[in-house]
């Protein structure tokens, strides 16, 4: 199971790679999104995926899954969330400001903003 | 008072939540942000002295036994940085007051300083690398609102690829720590260190370690990895770019050093050579950045890299003389660059433009500026009786001790370039013919120069009396050195 669930992170990688290097900005947001999903997912993966009870203390049941990963996903994605919200109005307020959502565009040099 | 070591982080946290009440009340913005700092400082400094006094000071939240909680430990390096971060701040806000503007200081300009206070403190603290991430985070939200505040073109555009750099270093933290915690399965520092030294690090222990290298190096600005930093750092104004100049890429050299004297040190020919090799190529490209610009803020911009590359240099040597030189170091190159900000801050605002080729004559009109900032520049470069001295000295000796002979002479030949660096805004900005300014009115460059010749004259007095300083700076080295002091602490017997 570890082994396809590394496959599938290592592709999310690869596509999040690939996003972040084209020249759209919001291709860029979207490699970020699928990124974060590769971390959280390899998180999970990580702990071990051994098919214990949910995390939840009940009468009889003596293998759980390990509870600490999923508590690490949970903050790693409210903080990715706060951030690519962030990210999403600012690329909103910089494609009214400087008309153009390419990142080669984005340049500037010392003499012109 | 157990709780002690947590009121650095408390206090900064809870006023920021009180200012964000009532942000469009200036003056009561501007008092309440002094009075959280200054308590903030009161706070440090009894913590230094019981850190002092009595050891290392550790607490696991909620009363859990450690590995199985949140550590949070403060240790002389830890104290020392939390101590001369709050410092830093302070000043920045007494500068803000005339620098800032009243658009940026009625939209939560004093909850961002104090956020970000919190997270610099915090990362300072925290004996749990997953909590060491969280604060880190907080530091960048912070940093994020405060690069972009005001919302000018070019921090629209430079502040964009700001944040798409630290989200991928945050992924990347994230992924490390999912690799470290399938192999040793624990998150706690002090336990990690301890868990490492029974498995022998084996050959993934030292990938991690280059991981960790390459996530901190992000934040820090190591050679390769420094690309993103001048361009950003030179687009928000003055004040926050003293804040971030001098705290933020040392949060990223701090988690470098603490990962690598507590997790990393059975591979040492491996990891400890990587650090060095880069540490050099850093100040290589520091230097070559410092002379190729005519323009105040990336000339002291690329000064950051390489004192980044001289503290790294330090580290990585594993020596006592070194590691107290980088703590030194570390100190003096926090109060220094926010000073020399400060001061280049003032400069641009009298002459308008923060082109070198525009300016002269200063030194006629603005004596007192000119010979303060002359004092600056000779603190950085390491001039004896000032601040800089001490911690090269040690860190040149310590790469003597460690036989590695090129990389100390490379810190010798840098100091050089940093002077010619430095002292080219003095020649070009002070002296020759006078330009027409217009003169700022007497109270603005008042509130602008007062905060900036008080941080030169504390960083003078540091390097006057490093000699007092050394008892703290040898703790701090012998905790790093010797890592079962930090176990003892944090675990108890274990």
């Amino acid at each position: 199971m570890e082994i396809v669930m590394s496959f599938v992170i290592g592709f999310l990688f690869m596509a999040a790679v690939y996003l972040m290097l084209s020249k759209s900005l919001l291709r860029i947001i979207i490699g970020t999104g699928l990124l974060s999903h590769g971390a959280h997912l390899l998180l999970l993966t990580m702990g071990g995926l051994d098919g214990g009870a949910p995390p939840v203390v009940s009468p009889g049941v003596t293998d759980y899954a390990d509870p600490l990963p999923q508590a690490l996903i949970l903050t790693a994605i409210v903080i990715s969330f706060g951030v690519t919200a962030f990210f999403l109005v600012l690329a909103y307020r910089s494609y009214q400001e400087l008309d153009t959502d390419n990142m080669n565009l984005m340049r500037g040099t010392e003499d012109h903003d | 008072m157990t709780n002690l070591l947590l009121f650095p982080i408390l206090l900064p946290f809870f006023f920021a939540m009180i200012l964000m009440l009532f942000p469009k009340k200036i003056l009561a913005q501007r008092i309440l942000a002094l009075f959280a700092l200054g308590s903030t400082l009161i706070a440090s400094v009894t913590l230094l002295i019981k850190v002092k006094t009595d050891g290392i000071q550790a607490i696991t939240l909620g009363s859990w036994p450690a590995p199985f909680g949140i550590s949070m430990v403060s240790d002389m390096l830890s104290i020392l940085l939390v101590l001369s971060s709050t410092v830093i701040a302070i000043f920045v806000v007494w500068y803000s007051f005339s620098s800032i503007g009243k658009e940026r200081e009625s939209f939560f300009y004093y909850p961002g300083i104090l956020f970000m206070l919190t997270g610099v403190n915090g990362a300072f603290t925290t004996g749990d690398i997953f909590n060491m991430f969280v604060f880190f985070e907080v530091l960048l939200m912070s940093s994020y609102l405060l690069i972009v505040l005001g919302g000018e073109k070019v921090q629209l555009r430079e502040s964009i690829k700001y944040i798409l750099v630290n989200i991928i270093s945050s992924a990347l933290f994230v992924v490390t720590v999912a690799y470290l915690y399938s192999v040793v399965g624990t998150l706690n520092m002090a336990d990690i260190s301890v868990k490492i030294t029974q498995i022998d690090q084996p050959g993934i222990i030292t990938v991690i370690a280059v991981l960790f290298l390459l996530v901190f190096g992000l934040k820090g600005a190591i050679f390769p990895l420094f690309f993103w930093l001048p361009s950003s750092y030179a687009a928000p104004p003055i004040p926050v770019l003293a804040l971030f100049g001098a705290l933020l890429t040392k949060v990223g050299v701090y988690a470098i050093m603490r990962t690598y004297t507590l997790f990393f040190t059975l591979d040492q020919s491996f990891t400890h050579e990587l650090l060095m090799i880069l540490s050099i190529l850093t100040i290589v490209a520091g230097c070559i950045g410092a002379l190729a610009y005519f323009d105040v803020k990336k000339i002291i911009i690329y000064n950051i890299i390489i004192a980044v590359g001289v503290i790294l240099f330090g580290a990585s040597q594993m020596n006592e003389a070194a590691l107290m030189g980088s703590v030194f170091y570390l100190i003096h190159d926090i109060l220094i660059k926010g000073a020399l900000f400060m001061l280049i801050g003032v400069i641009i605002a009298i002459t308008g433009t923060s082109d070198l080729r525009k300016m002269g004559g200063l030194i006629k009109s603005y004596p007192m500026l000119g010979w303060t900032y002359l004092i600056a520049a000779f603190g950085l470069a390491g001039i004896p009786p000032l601040s800089g001295f001490v911690g090269k000295l040690l860190i040149i000796q310590g790469g003597f001790e460690a036989e590695n002979l090129w990389g100390s002479i490379f810190i010798l030949a840098s100091s050089l370039v940093v002077l010619l660096s430095v002292m080219r805004i003095f020649i070009y900005a002070f002296w020759g013919e006078p330009i027409e300014i217009t003169p700022l009115s007497k109270r603005h460059y008042r509130g602008l120069f007062t905060p900036a010749l008080i941080l030169v004259g504390i960083s003078v007095l540091y390097g006057v009396g490093s000699e007092w300083l050394v008892p703290y700076m040898s703790d701090a080295a012998n905790v790093m050195l010797n890592p079962s002091q930090y176990i003892q602490a944090v675990l108890g017997g274990a």
